[in-house]
C-alpha cells in the first residue's frame, strides 16, 4: 500500500481538567479516499477532525499519539511549520459558514487571504483563481460574487464560498465538519453533490464528519463509528449500512432506516372536535409579510405537522397562534372561542390551554432556577396551589416524563440536552394544556435521544388526549408521528391533508422535491437523484 | 480554600485582607481606637510617639483614632450610597429592558440628560442648595450614581429578555415584577456584583473628594477626605500628617479593586486555557 496521506496513531485528546475526549484512535487515509466519522454529540468527531491539523480547542490538549501528514510527524513541527501546513496541506470546512466568515470583510478578501498569506499567489492572481472557483462551485455571477459581504448571500451559497476558501490552496486533505447540518434538505443536496464532485476532481483525501448516516453514505468510502471518544466500528460504507457488527451501530442504522417508513397508528379516519381553528391569517414583520392567508385546523388528540424549509414561515405561524406575532387579518379560534391577537390581552385560562415547547432546551430553561421551580411555577400560577401540592405535582410530572423525582432540587444546567427537553415537556404539561405547539423539539438532539422524546410525546398524547401542532423540517419525524401534514412554502400552505396522502402519489410538486431531497440509506442515492433532476 | 466555588488568586487574598481589616476597624471603632474621635489629647501635629502612634492632627487629636473613626464614616457612607444606587439603578434598568419601548425610551433619555451634566458640578450645586447632612449626601450621590448602574443593568437585561425562558414566562402570563425578580435578576447578578465593587470604589473616592472640598461629611466627624483637607497645612512644614488619611484612601481603593478584578476574571474566564496552536 502507498504511504497514507494522513495517519493518526493512538491519538488521545484530554481537557485541561483531565477528562478524556478522544482515546486511542488510529486511522489511515489514502489519497483520494473519503472516511466518514459518525457519532452523536460528544463522540469526539470534531475533536478528531481538528486534531488531524494538530489543533485543539480552548481547554483541550492533544496528550498522546502520532499525527503524520505524508510521512511527516506534525506534532514535532514548530508553530511556524504547523502554520505552513494548515491551509496548504490540510484545510477545514466548518459547520456554520455564517459563524466562520468575518462579517466585516467581503467574501473575496477572505477567500484570497489564505493563498496570499502563504505566499503562493499575488493578489490579482488569487482573485482570478477565486472567480474560477466560484464558477466551478456553481455560485451565481462568479465575477461579482466575491464583492458581496457574507450576510448578503444565502446559507447554501456561503457554505460553498467557504469550500472555495478551503480549496484555494489546493490542499491534500479536506476536513468537512458537518458542512450540511445547518442547511435545508433542498440546499443540502446541492452542497453534497458539490463535495462529491470536488473530491473526485481534485483527487484529495477527506474526512467527512456528520451525525447523519444517510449523508455520509453518499460521499464516504469507509465509515468510522465513534462513541464517547472511542472507536466503535470501522468498515466500508456498504458493510456499515448493510451488516453493522456492533450493537450501537446496529441501533443507529435501524433507527435511521425507521425514519423512511410510516408508523402504523398514524392513520385516523375521523377527526374529533376541532381544538384550534386558524383561518386566513396574515402575519407581518414590518413591511415583510411572513404569513399569507394561512389556514390550519387541529382536532382533539391529533398531531398536525407543519413542514417546510427555513424561512417558510412555520415558526412565525406558531408565534402568531400564541400571540407573540400580531395578525393583521384572519382569525384564530381555540375551542370555539376567538383569541385576542396579543398575549397580553388573553385571559389566564386561554394562555394555560396552549403551551409551547422550544427547539433549544438550553435557552428555554432559566439556568438559575431549580427544576422544581421551573415545573412547579405553571401549576402554582394557573391553579393557585402552593407548598406540598405543588411538590407532589412536580414529582408526578417528573415521573410522567421519565425522570427521577429527586431531579426537582437540581439546576437545569446539570442535565443533558434530552433531559432538558423532558423538563420543557413537563413544564408544558404542568399547565394541563389542550394543545402543545412543538417548535422543532428534536432537531437539536441526537438521533437516539430524539427518538425517545418522540416516543414520550406519543405516549403522553395517548394518555392525556393532547393535541400537537408539530413544527419540523424533518420529514422522517412527520411520517412517524403526524396524523395530518401541512406543507409550507414562502408563507403559504401549499398542501394539507392526512400524512399518508401527502406522502403518497400524486404529490404536490414541492412536496415531491422535499421528499426526494431527504437522503436515503443507500450509497447510490445521490447519483440517482442528481441524474433524475438533470433529466428534468 | 474556595469562596463561592472558586479559588481566589493571591492578589484577591491581599485585597480581601485589606478590605476585611478596614471593615473590622470600622465596625469596632470605639473598641479599637485608643482615643475618642474629637477630643484634643495633645498639641498640634505632634510626631510619632508611644502614646500617639501616628502623631496628632492640627487640633491635637490622635491621628490613629481619627483614621479609625474615619473608616467608619467614609466606608459607611460609600456603602450606603452604593447599595441605594444599585437598588434604584437595577430596578430601573430591568424595567427599561422589559417594560416596552415607551418606558425604555423615557428612562434612557432621562438618564442621558443626567449623564450629560458633570457629576461633581451637579453634586456641588445640590449640596450647596440643600446643605450637607449625611442623608442628603447619601441620596444625592446615590441618585447620580444610579444612572451609571442603570446603563449596565439595562444592557445586561436586554440580552436576557430575548431568551426563550423569559418568553415562556411571558406566555404563561407572568407580570413584570415576576419577570424582573425571578427570570432576569438572578441571571444578571454576576456582572452586577463586580460592578458593585467598582461603583463602591468610585463613590468612596467621590465622598472623600466632596469632603476635601468641604461639602461632604462635616466636622467634627472624622472622614478620610476631610482629614486630608484639614491637615493640608502640615505638608508645607514637611510633616506627614495628611499622608496618613490619603494612604488609607489609596489602600482601600486598591483592596476593593483587587477583589473586583478577581470577580471579573471569574465571569470573563472561558471554560479552559487557550487553544493549543
Amino acid at each position: 500500500m502507498a504511504q497514507p496521506i494522513l495517519k493518526l496513531t493512538d491519538l488521545r485528546v484530554e481537557t485541561v481538567g483531565g477528562l478524556v475526549l478522544v482515546d486511542n484512535i488510529s486511522l489511515e487515509l489514502q489519497r483520494g479516499e473519503v472516511v466518514g466519522l459518525i457519532g452523536e454529540s460528544g463522540a469526539g468527531k470534531s475533536t478528531i477532525g481538528l486534531s488531524s491539523m494538530v489543533y485543539a480547542r480552548a481547554g483541550c490538549k492533544i496528550t498522546g499519539g502520532k499525527i503524520e501528514i505524508d510521512g511527516v510527524s506534525v506534532r514535532d513541527l514548530s508553530p511556524e511549520g504547523r502554520r505552513d501546513m494548515r491551509g496548504q496541506r490540510i484545510a477545514y470546512i466548518a459547520q456554520s459558514a455564517a459563524a466562520s466568515f468575518n462579517p466585516a470583510h467581503t467574501i473575496m478578501d477572505q477567500v484570497c487571504e489564505m493563498p496570499i498569506q502563504h505566499g503562493l499567489m499575488k493578489k490579482d492572481e488569487a482573485e482570478k483563481t477565486a472567480v474560477d472557483l466560484f464558477r466551478s462551485l456553481g455560485l451565481p455571477n462568479p465575477e461579482t460574487f466575491g464583492n458581496r459581504y457574507p450576510h448578503q448571500v444565502s446559507g447554501g451559497q456561503l457554505q460553498r464560498a467557504m469550500t472555495a476558501m478551503a480549496i484555494s490552496c489546493r490542499p491534500d486533505i479536506l476536513v468537512f465538519d458537518e458542512p450540511t447540518t445547518a442547511l435545508d434538505v433542498t440546499t443540502q443536496i446541492e452542497v453534497l453533490a458539490l463535495v462529491k464532485k470536488l473530491i473526485k476532481e481534485l483527487n484529495t483525501a477527506a474526512l467527512y464528519i456528520t451525525h447523519d448516516l444517510a449523508v455520509v453514505a453518499q460521499v464516504a468510502d469507509r465509515i468510522m463509528v465513534l462513541r464517547g471518544g472511542k472507536m466503535i466500528e470501522l468498515g466500508t460504507t456498504e458493510q456499515i449500512l448493510m451488516k453493522p457488527e456492533n450493537p450501537y451501530t446496529q441501533a443507529l442504522v435501524s433507527e435511521r432506516k425507521a425514519a423512511d417508513h410510516f408508523d402504523e397508528d398514524i392513520e385516523e379516519e375521523t377527526r374529533g372536535e376541532t381544538v384550534l381553528d386558524v383561518k386566513d391569517v396574515v402575519g407581518q414583520y414590518g413591511d415583510f409579510t411572513v404569513l399569507k392567508n394561512v389556514s390550519i385546523k387541529v382536532s382533539k388528540g391529533e398531531t398536525v405537522a407543519v413542514v417546510g424549509e427555513s424561512g417558510s414561515g412555520k415558526s412565525s405561524l406558531a408565534r402568531l397562534i400564541v400571540g407573540l406575532l400580531p395578525r393583521s387579518s384572519g382569525s384564530v379560534k381555540f375551542g370555539g372561542k376567538e383569541l385576542s391577537t396579543s398575549t397580553k390581552e388573553r385571559s389566564k385560562d386561554d394562555l394555560r390551554r396552549i403551551q409551547l415547547i422550544y427547539q433549544l432546551p438550553d435557552v428555554a430553561l432559566n439556568p438559575r432556577q431549580t427544576i422544581g421551580e421551573i415545573i412547579g411555577r405553571p401549576y402554582a400560577f394557573y391553579f393557585n396551589k402552593s407548598g406540598a401540592e405543588v411538590k407532589a405535582r412536580v414529582a408526578e410530572l417528573l415521573r410522567q416524563v421519565g425522570l427521577p423525582e429527586d431531579y426537582a432540587g437540581r439546576l437545569s444546567t446539570a442535565l443533558s440536552g434530552g433531559q432538558k427537553q423532558r423538563i420543557c415537556i413537563a413544564r408544558a404539561l404542568a399547565a394541563n394544556p389542550d394543545l402543545i405547539i412543538c417548535d422543532e423539539p428534536t432537531s437539536a438532539l441526537d438521533q437516539l435521544v430524539a427518538e425517545d422524546i418522540l416516543k414520550l410525546l406519543k405516549r403522553l398524547q395517548d394518555e392525556l388526549g393532547l393535541s400537537y401542532l408539530f413544527i419540523t423540517h424533518d420529514l422522517g419525524i412527520v411520517r412517524r408521528i403526524a396524523h395530518r401534514t401541512a406543507v409550507m412554502l414562502r408563507g403559504e400552505v401549499v398542501t394539507e391533508g392526512p400524512t399518508t396522502q401527502i406522502f403518497a402519489p400524486p404529490f404536490h410538486p414541492y412536496t415531491e422535491k422535499l421528499i426526494s431531497s431527504v437522503p436515503e440509506m443507500r450509497t447510490d442515492w445521490l447519483d440517482e437523484v442528481l441524474a433524475k433532476r438533470k433529466v428534468i | 480554600m474556595k469562596i463561592l466555588g472558586y479559588k481566589p488568586t493571591a492578589t484577591a487574598w491581599v485585597g480581601m485582607f485589606i478590605v476585611g481589616a478596614f471593615i473590622f476597624i470600622a465596625i469596632f471603632a470605639p473598641w479599637v481606637a485608643p482615643y475618642s474621635e474629637s477630643e484634643s489629647v495633645g498639641s498640634r501635629w505632634e510626631g510619632f510617639s508611644s502614646s500617639f502612634l501616628l502623631g496628632t492632627d492640627q487640633n491635637g487629636r490622635d491621628m490613629l483614632s481619627r483614621l479609625i473613626y474615619g473608616a467608619r464614616m467614609t466606608i459607611g457612607v460609600a456603602l450606603m450610597t452604593t447599595i441605594l444606587s444599585f437598588l434604584v439603578g437595577t430596578a430601573a434598568g430591568l424595567l427599561a429592558a422589559i417594560g416596552g419601548p415607551v418606558i425604555d425610551q423615557a428612562l434612557s433619555r432621562f438618564v442621558d440628560v443626567m449623564l450629560s451634566i458633570p457629576l461633581l458640578v451637579f453634586a456641588l450645586i445640590i449640596l450647596s442648595m440643600f446643605g450637607s447632612s449625611i442623608p442628603t449626601l447619601v441620596i444625592t450621590i446615590a441618585i447620580l450614581d444610579s444612572t451609571r448602574v442603570f446603563r449596565l443593568a439595562r444592557a445586561v437585561a436586554m440580552n436576557i429578555v430575548v431568551l426563550e425562558y423569559v418568553e415562556a414566562a411571558r406566555l404563561r402570563g407572568e407580570g413584570i415584577w415576576w419577570l424582573m425578580r425571578r427570570e432576569i435578576l438572578p441571571n444578571a447578578l454576576p456582572p452586577m456584583i463586580s460592578e458593585f465593587g467598582l461603583r463602591f470604589c468610585f463613590n468612596f473616592l467621590f465622598v472623600a473628594g466632596l469632603s476635601f472640598l468641604g461639602l461632604g461629611i462635616q466636622p467634627p466627624h472624622a472622614d478620610w477626605g476631610g482629614m486630608v483637607w484639614e491637615n493640608r497645612g502640615a505638608i508645607v512644614s514637611g510633616l506627614p500628617a495628611p499622608l496618613w488619611p490619603a494612604m488609607a484612601i489609596a489602600m482601600m481603593t486598591i483592596g476593593v479593586n483587587l477583589v473586583v478584578d478577581w470577580i471579573l476574571s471569574i465571569n470573563a474566564r472561558p471554560s479552559g486555557a487557550s487553544a493549543e496552536m
